[in-house]
């Protein structure tokens, strides 16, 4: 009676795994099938960003985009893995080193003159493989209760004194501060920045994250850190839980701290509709696309030519960042400094 | 019984094996194509990593077997009250997705971190690994030994020392194997704890621009960890027989009093489970009051939900499928060939998720383009990644299960294929059924090679949380973290029915 029940039981299992089987295929396979043209893309951004763009260009133009979320890593890896298969046609990442990343393999196709043109120069790649959709600024957050504005760092590079010891935090392992470190040693020279690199091995608390940073600093549990200037307006335009505590101190002055992080879009050389690609990639650091995501709750900086950044976000223009050739930017010997002073 | 299996036999469960061990030969064709590997490995740094890592999965796994089996004889063997509460209590915490729970714990004090903080949470994540298959072993164990051992004079922790711990050998060492694999691979849970293992350095390396290689060596070496793993439990699960010879039914037993220790097993127990899943529900029910992104889009969640329980249903049928050739190859036919073939379906689990993920892209894009980002694609990455769960549950089955049933079976003219379905699963399925659950709780939150493999436009809960978490919308992110536990409350469930059947 009992093995009985058990097969009849198994049985009925199996058929309903079966079913659901069925229906399951059907799901991916109708939504994955590629009409006349849909365009795939790999979308590093946050997913509200990339898919307000898809959506607003496939309103406009009736070309589909399917997007595909993922990290800038994990996806820069895997475009590289798939090669000239990739079924993607348009990447955008939250950070250049990813864009970098592609570009040295040669994977992206050079980009319309008409779509560079609408991007001021510095903040697309060298080579004319990709252009800049977003940007993001370093900011060193502080604890108001803990730093009173006499005792804010000046420059990125005083972090490495002695008064800073143990009393601000990092993120090493991330693309954020790895894009960082880049940017003194494009701004300072060699010899300034390791001496500096050093002192912040020996000074830093180490954290995983920036948002992990600025929770830290909210709580007192370390006086400041080093990190992107979205997690802050973000969490203070979501109730505020993790900084309101605390403050923004922009180092501006051409300063390497004033360095400002971009975030890239590129035609991959691989893609089947090229033509559409560039037009998507066209839009989306074009005026519309770039109005789009000035007035989204995104809070990064709009880049295009003639846009206004988001009100609520200090100006652009009074940033006053250094200049940095983005395609260096994380390069080999970076990671080798980070990994000889012990940071990776 | 021959040492060399025949080769029907012996097909299915090799080509299983070959499938698991891609990864790991991806891993392998990486250090041999990279001439740096000396150099990349020789560092301080990774020294600190191996530190790192060796202490977590050691004092990881031995918190866990502790807790575990401590956690199991109490509710099961002794008196006391509400033992149904307890064990689902004691099962629940399966639900709770890891890095769920190490951001409740986080929340609580960013200074949380380090070394403590790991086994802490990965602790409180995955004891009930443990809890489950000894508390199903406590439950099939016949009285009839420790009665004897009684009888002979022997007092109750004596008893539990000599006659108890070594019969469950099996199901501890079984359930450690598990967890200190989890350990190996841990990602989500460590990422805010400040505290680096050889699979957080690896997913660093893979975000630096120049640095592929240097990931795939410190791959190699937790390949190397998990070879190493794998030959302790070797050693730690002993070959005694554990179906009972004797005819009739065990009786059950006795249970133990717990007179003036009650109050230290209740507390023990309520702390337990305060820890496991007071913190992180109490840290998803604060996202969600606190923030103003706290939304709950109907539509997009029921999609979301559907997705996710259709891929978890069919990668835990896939899974045990694949496992099953294999759990009954290595414990029917045991041998050198069987065990190897055993063994090295464990080395998937052990490699992070972006490597499984990236080693698969790189075969199916070679060979099988037609494949590649197709719900086939995703289950198999499934099946890679979590064979080990079904793996444990099945061979633990199978050794209760006496295989002379199998062999009156055949000697009544019985062909072998009706044997498995009409003896040998009918007697497994409590197995099979916990071994289904368990792959069916990991492939709910399982993050990377879901972002990555499977068809475009896939959401998962899993994927929606980290979308909405990594913009830090923490009020976003809590509807998809409450409905990962719940969806996965009804597997737990099931595990501790699974476990209770074993009365009746």
């Amino acid at each position: 009676m009992r093995t009985t029940r058990h097969t009849l039981l198994a049985l009925a299992v199996t058929t309903a795994i079966g079913l659901t089987a069925c229906g399951a295929d059907d799901t991916p396979a109708s939504s994955a099938a590629p009409s006349t043209a849909a365009l795939v893309l790999y979308n590093a951004q946050h997913e509200e960003v990339g898919q307000a763009w898809a959506d607003a260009f496939t309103a406009k133009t009736g070309i589909k985009v399917e997007v595909r979320n993922g990290s800038d890593f994990e996806l820069a890896n895997q475009i590289i893995a798939e090669g000239a298969a990739s079924p993607a046609d348009v990447f955008i990442t939250e950070n250049s080193p990813a864009m970098a990343l592609v570009s040295s393999k040669d994977l992206f196709a050079p980009v319309d003159a008409a779509t560079k043109a609408q991007v001021p120069a510095e903040y697309s790649s060298s080579k004319g493989d990709w252009v800049g959709v977003a940007a993001r600024s370093t900011v060193f957050v502080y604890n108001s209760t803990q730093v009173t504005d006499a005792q804010l760092p000046q420059s990125i590079m005083d972090l490495a004194k002695p008064e800073w010891k143990g009393r601000f935090g990092i993120s090493p392992s991330g693309a954020d501060f790895q894009a960082i470190v880049s940017a003194v040693y494009a701004v300072q020279g060699d010899a300034a920045a390791a001496a500096w690199l050093q002192g912040v091995k020996d000074n830093a608390k180490i954290y995983r994250g920036n948002s992990t940073i600025m929770k830290a600093a909210n709580a007192g549990e370390v006086p400041g850190g080093v990190i992107y200037h979205y997690y802050w307006y973000g969490d203070q335009a979501d109730g505020g839980a993790g900084s309101s505590n605390t403050k923004l101190k922009f180092f501006g002055n051409k300063d390497a701290g004033a360095f400002l992080s971009v975030s890239g879009g590129g035609v991959l050389k691989s893609s089947k509709h090229p033509a559409e690609a560039q037009r998507f990639l066209a839009y989306m650091s074009g005026p519309e696309g770039q109005k789009l995501l000035a007035d989204s709750d995104a809070l990064e900086y709009s880049v295009g030519t003639g846009v206004a950044a988001n009100p609520k976000l200090k100006p652009l223009a009074e940033l006053d960042i250094p200049p940095v050739d983005l395609n260096t930017l994380n390069g080999p010997k970076v990671i080798e400094e980070m990994q000889r002073v012990g940071l990776l | 019984m021959s040492p060399i299996p025949t080769a029907l036999r012996l097909v299915p469960a090799v080509a299983v094996a070959a499938l698991t061990l891609l990864p790991a030969g991806y891993v392998l064709t990486g250090v041999l194509a990279d001439g740096d590997t000396a150099r990349l490995l020789w560092r301080p740094r990774v020294g600190e990593l191996l530190t790192n890592t060796v202490l977590l999965v050691v004092l990881g796994t031995a918190a866990c077997v502790t807790v575990g089996t401590l956690a199991a004889w109490a509710v099961e063997r002794t008196t006391l009250r509400g033992r149904p509460l307890w064990t689902a209590l004691m099962v629940a915490p399966l639900a709770v997705p890891a890095f769920v729970n190490s951001f409740g714990w986080y929340s609580l004090s960013p200074s949380f971190a380090g070394l403590g903080a790991a086994v802490l949470v990965t602790t409180l994540s995955y004891y009930p690994l443990v809890y489950l298959p000894v508390a199903a072993m406590l439950r099939g164990l016949d009285p009839a030994l420790e009665e004897q051992s009684r009888i002979l004079g022997n007092t109750t922790w004596p008893t539990f020392g000599r006659i108890v711990l070594p019969q469950l050998r099996p199901a501890m060492s079984g359930g450690a194997l598990l967890v200190a694999l989890h350990l190996l691979a841990e990602f989500g849970a460590l990422q805010a704890l400040r505290f680096d293992t050889f699979t957080t350095a690896i997913y660093d390396q893979y975000q630096s621009t120049f640095n592929g290689a240097a990931a795939t060596a410190l791959a190699g070496v937790l390949v190397l960890l998990c070879l190493l793993v794998l030959g302790c439990e070797l050693g730690l699960t002993g070959r005694a027989r554990l179906a009972r010879v004797g005819s009739g039914a065990a009786r059950r037993a006795l249970p133990h009093r717990l007179g003036h220790t009650a109050p230290v097993a209740y507390g023990g127990l309520v702390l337990l489970a305060a820890g496991a899943l007071g913190v992180p529900l109490g840290c998803i029910a604060f996202w969600l009051l606190t923030s103003t992104s706290t939304a709950f889009p109907a539509d997009e969640l029921l999609r979301t939900v559907s997705t996710s329980i259709v891929l978890a249903l069919l990668g835990a049928a896939v899974t045990t499928t694949l496992a099953l050739p294999v759990a009954w190859l290595s414990i029917r036919r045991p041998g050198r060939v069987s065990r190897l073939v055993e063994r090295s379906t464990y080395l998937g689990n052990s490699l992070p998720g972006i490597v499984v993920a990236l080693a698969l892209i790189t075969i199916a894009v070679r060979y099988l383009p037609s494949l590649y980002q197709s719900t086939a694609m995703l289950l198999t990455a499934y099946a890679v990644l979590f064979m080990p769960r079904a793996m444990v549950s099945l061979r633990a089955a199978l050794r209760q299960t006496p295989p002379e049933f199998d062999d009156v079976a055949r000697s009544l003219g019985v062909r072998p294929v009706a044997v498995l379905l009409r003896v040998t699963l009918p007697l497994i399925a409590r197995g099979v059924g916990a071994g289904s659950a368990l792959v069916f709780l990991a492939v709910i939150t399982e993050l990377t090679s879901t972002l990555l493999l499977a068809p475009i436009g896939t959401r998962t809960l899993a994927t929606q949380f980290w979308s909405s978490s990594t913009s830090i919308n923490y009020g976003q992110a809590a509807p998809y973290a409450l409905l990962m536990i719940l969806v996965s409350a009804p597997a737990a469930y099931l595990l501790t029915r699974r476990s209770r059947m074993a009365e009746s």
